[in-house]
């Protein structure tokens, strides 16, 4: 028997008292700002802790593929960054960025259409710190801020840390739907609140890989002139297109006086060197100038020196058309196999661009909980409830298609199916509602593929 | 002394398990100790071997770590390890057979249903299902058998949402059980080497119960500590605290986990090993008795070199 030893506790009841209110996390309580209560969850965080070890196909990441950039273009230009200008790329820089980075932010918006004025252009250490830099210029706690349901995982902890009440509008296979988006205004009208801005991602949307149509477009833009309502558009897939007609931007059918852009050379050069812009109207650009001053001064100049150098030979859009090549296979691997191993009561959206498919499984399915028995088969995905503010979004998950290769696609997905038709059937099994065994569809095949949360329609 | 520190592996409580080790090798260093930080994962066993600490440091939560298989190798590899040996850690992560162990002593715990997966796949289970009501009243919660924090824990208000619960829990172990709901003051004693500290209780500051997410998160529940209890309520939550701590053979620490309700405390199950983060429950009853941290961890490691008969 191991041997009982008493434990150094003089007068318990004394100490007790003297001790009730100076724990460890008592003591670092009293010190937490009020909005890190509203970050957040860590439960997400634990289980997407486990989806990057060793051998895990994940699925879950939203990482644009890096490995065919060549090289020797790579050092070549950082050579002759170091050559000719090393203490200038070494040094700090405005806090608007450089006008030769801008400049390339012009040319690859006008590759979609639009002519910014560069003075509206703020370079920001990715588009990430952008969606910060307007939270931080436009809202008080309690205010609040519309976006899609779902929406792009990585803005919620933006929303949450500046407190803003985040209302989510329903989106469907064309995008976030302008008559509930109409409600949610006149509601806070009633209430004698105002938006501070909605927040859409209208092209090949992260995570549900939809594309807001010209009509909803158009009356977002409408109602955003009618109402002196913001708009900012987050635009980081518009020009990794691999099927479909292009849509003008919001931006390009505003012309900029209500809609505010969000763009990044993450998805079409590399997400290391932590590159994005704003453009804003003047008056917002001086309160994101302020705002970015406080956070980090500038962005990287020696990316910004980079970026310029790897646009003066004018390859960039050849890259682009590579990287389209690469994701449309995948996507296609992708789909074939979502066809093929998921049971038929799932659905899926089918993107013409972008890095994400969204799939809505049954309703009884938690994909939380379907993430922990994946994890045991050796693969991951992000489940819906991690694009939603609210706890909705629990039967579906955001699978990426960019990060692997189509035999880890196809196997991934063969995975995921497997857990789902074990799901399936063991409910099957207790409300004795058996559905009949899942017919393996032919491929190519796509009866199956029911559109996204489509008007009116459940989600089953 | 040369502490190899074991964490991380494949679980789901990989994130709560780095941040404990990160806690307790800081600790270490400021013993005086030198500390061996060391991932479990296929090189474990060969750097174990080759380094040939003084006693390892067990702060692994979950399948893998909690539930005696690390314990089993440190066994073989005649490594003294902190924490319940391997039969203990096997009873505790096992909430079906703990609850029969418990029951056994006459522990009070809450009134249950077990069932696996075969059996609803295989032997019509479903069927039994429907007599539900007579046995165990609603609402109950539905947990998977095997893992140690809430996840794919789930309440069920009535017979319709009991399928869906079931299809949550066996997503995270091939055994279920349906346990009758117990509404009261949710409390943990810790007990170290025997010795129960104080209790604390947690109180959630918003939204259904004690969830996941809130377990870890600082600001999201509330804990006292000590609880406010009287003397008699005090007697009987330590009392049958130490019964399960001794009822499942635990040694060194361990958490045990309990409701008092309006007639007793019920012991819903024991953490072979608990937390040890910022926020964790052990370190804080161990400070409410007068222990730092370094404290606690010197006499967790003092436990690990008593030699346990097995």
């Amino acid at each position: 028997m191991p041997i009982r030893h008493t434990i150094p506790m003089a007068d318990p009841p004394h100490r007790r008292r003297a001790h009730a209110r100076s724990s460890d996390l008592e003591r670092y309580a009293g010190l937490f700002a009020e909005r890190t209560r509203v970050m957040r969850s860590s439960a997400m965080r634990d289980l997407m802790a486990v989806t990057a070890q060793p051998g895990v196909i994940s699925l879950a990441g939203g990482l644009p593929d890096t490995s065919t950039f060549p090289p020797q273009a790579f050092a070549a230009q950082m050579t002759r960054i170091a050559q000719e200008s090393a203490a200038e790329a070494l040094q700090y820089g405005p806090t608007e960025g450089f006008r030769e980075t801008v400049d390339c932010i012009i040319e690859v918006m006008g590759a979609e259409g639009m002519l910014p004025d560069p003075e509206d252009v703020i370079v920001t250490t990715g588009g990430q710190q952008a969606i910060d830099l307007l939270c931080k210029a436009l809202v008080d706690p309690g205010d609040a801020v519309i976006c899609e349901a779902p929406t792009y995982p990585g803005a919620i902890p933006v929303f949450c840390s500046y407190q803003a009440d985040t209302i989510q509008v329903e989106c469907d296979e064309e995008g976030m739907r302008i008559d509930e988006l109409e409600a949610v205004l006149e509601r806070l009208d009633a209430e004698g609140r105002r938006a501070k801005f909605v927040y859409s991602v209208p092209t090949f949307q992260n995570p549900a890989g939809v594309t807001m149509s010209l009509e909803r477009r158009r009356r977002l833009v409408e109602l955003a002139r009618s109402r002196e309502l913001l708009v900012v558009e987050d635009n980081p897939y518009g020009l990794l297109r691999f099927g479909g007609d292009p849509l003008p931007p919001l931006y390009q059918l505003d012309g900029g006086d209500f809609v505010i852009y969000i763009g990044t050379f993450s998805k079409i050069l590399s997400p290391g060197i932590r590159l994005g812009w704003a453009v804003t109207p003047p008056p917002v650009m001086e309160k994101v100038v302020l705002g970015k001053q406080a956070a980090d001064l500038c962005t990287s100049t020696l990316t910004q020196y980079f970026v310029r150098e790897y646009f003066r030979d004018g390859r960039w859009r050849e890259y682009i058309e590579s990287l389209i090549g690469i994701y449309r296979s995948r996507r296609d691997a992708m789909v074939e196999a979502l066809g093929r191993y998921f049971p038929p009561q799932a659905t899926w959206t089918e993107p013409d661009g972008g890095l994400f498919i969204w799939a809505t499984l049954p309703e009884y399915i938690d994909t939380s909980d379907l993430l922990a028995k994946a994890l045991r088969e050796d693969v991951a995905f992000v489940p819906g409830q991690a694009a939603y503010v609210d706890g909705r979004g629990r039967n579906s998950m955001r699978l990426n298609f960019s990060a692997g290769g189509e035999d880890e696609i196809r196997e991934g997905i063969r995975r995921i199916g497997k857990v789902i038709a074990e799901q399936v059937e063991l409910y099957g099994a207790l409300t004795g509602e058996r559905p009949a065994a899942p017919a393996r569809r032919a491929e190519g095949e796509a009866e199956n593929v029911v559109p996204f949360r489509k008007t009116g329609e459940g989600s089953a | 002394m040369r502490v190899a520190v074991l964490k991380g592996g494949r679980s789901l409580e990989r994130g709560v398990s780095l941040r404990s080790a990160a806690r307790v090798e800081d600790a270490l260093g400021r013993l005086g100790h030198e500390a061996l930080p060391l991932e479990a994962d296929a090189e474990m066993v060969k750097r174990l071997a080759a380094e040939r600490p003084d006693v390892a440091f067990v702060a692994m939560h979950g399948p893998g770590g909690e539930d005696g298989t690390a314990q089993e190798l440190l066994e073989i590899l005649g490594i003294p390890f902190t924490g319940p040996g391997v039969a203990a850690c096997a009873r505790c992560i096992d909430k079906v057979l703990a609850k029969h162990e418990m029951r056994a002593s006459g522990v009070p715990t809450p009134d249950w249903l077990a069932f696996n997966e075969t059996a609803f796949r295989e032997l019509g289970a479903a069927d039994a299902l429907g007599g539900l009501k007579e046995r165990l009243d609603f609402p109950l919660v539905v947990k998977p058998s095997r893992g140690g924090s809430a996840l794919g824990v789930k309440f069920a208000e009535s017979r319709g949402d009991v399928p869906g619960a079931l299809v949550s829990a066996f997503s995270y172990d091939d055994r279920v059980l349906l346990e009758r709901f117990v509404d009261g003051r949710e409390l943990a004693v810790s007990v170290l080497g025997g010795e129960p500290l104080p209790v604390v209780e947690a109180i959630p500051r918003s939204g259904d119960g004690y969830d996941f997410e809130a377990r870890y998160e600082i600001g999201r529940t509330s804990f006292v500590c000590p609880a406010q209890l009287s003397e008699e309520e005090t007697r009987a939550v330590t009392e049958a605290a130490l019964g399960a701590y001794e009822a499942l053979g635990c040694s060194g620490f361990s958490r045990v986990d309990l409701i008092l309700a309006a007639d007793g405390p019920q012991v819903l199950e024991v953490n072979a090993i608990p937390g040890l983060t910022d926020t964790s429950l052990l370190p804080q009853a161990a400070e409410a008795a007068g222990m730092s941290f370094e404290q606690l961890v010197a006499r967790i490691l003092e436990l690990a070199l008593v030699p346990a008969v097995a």
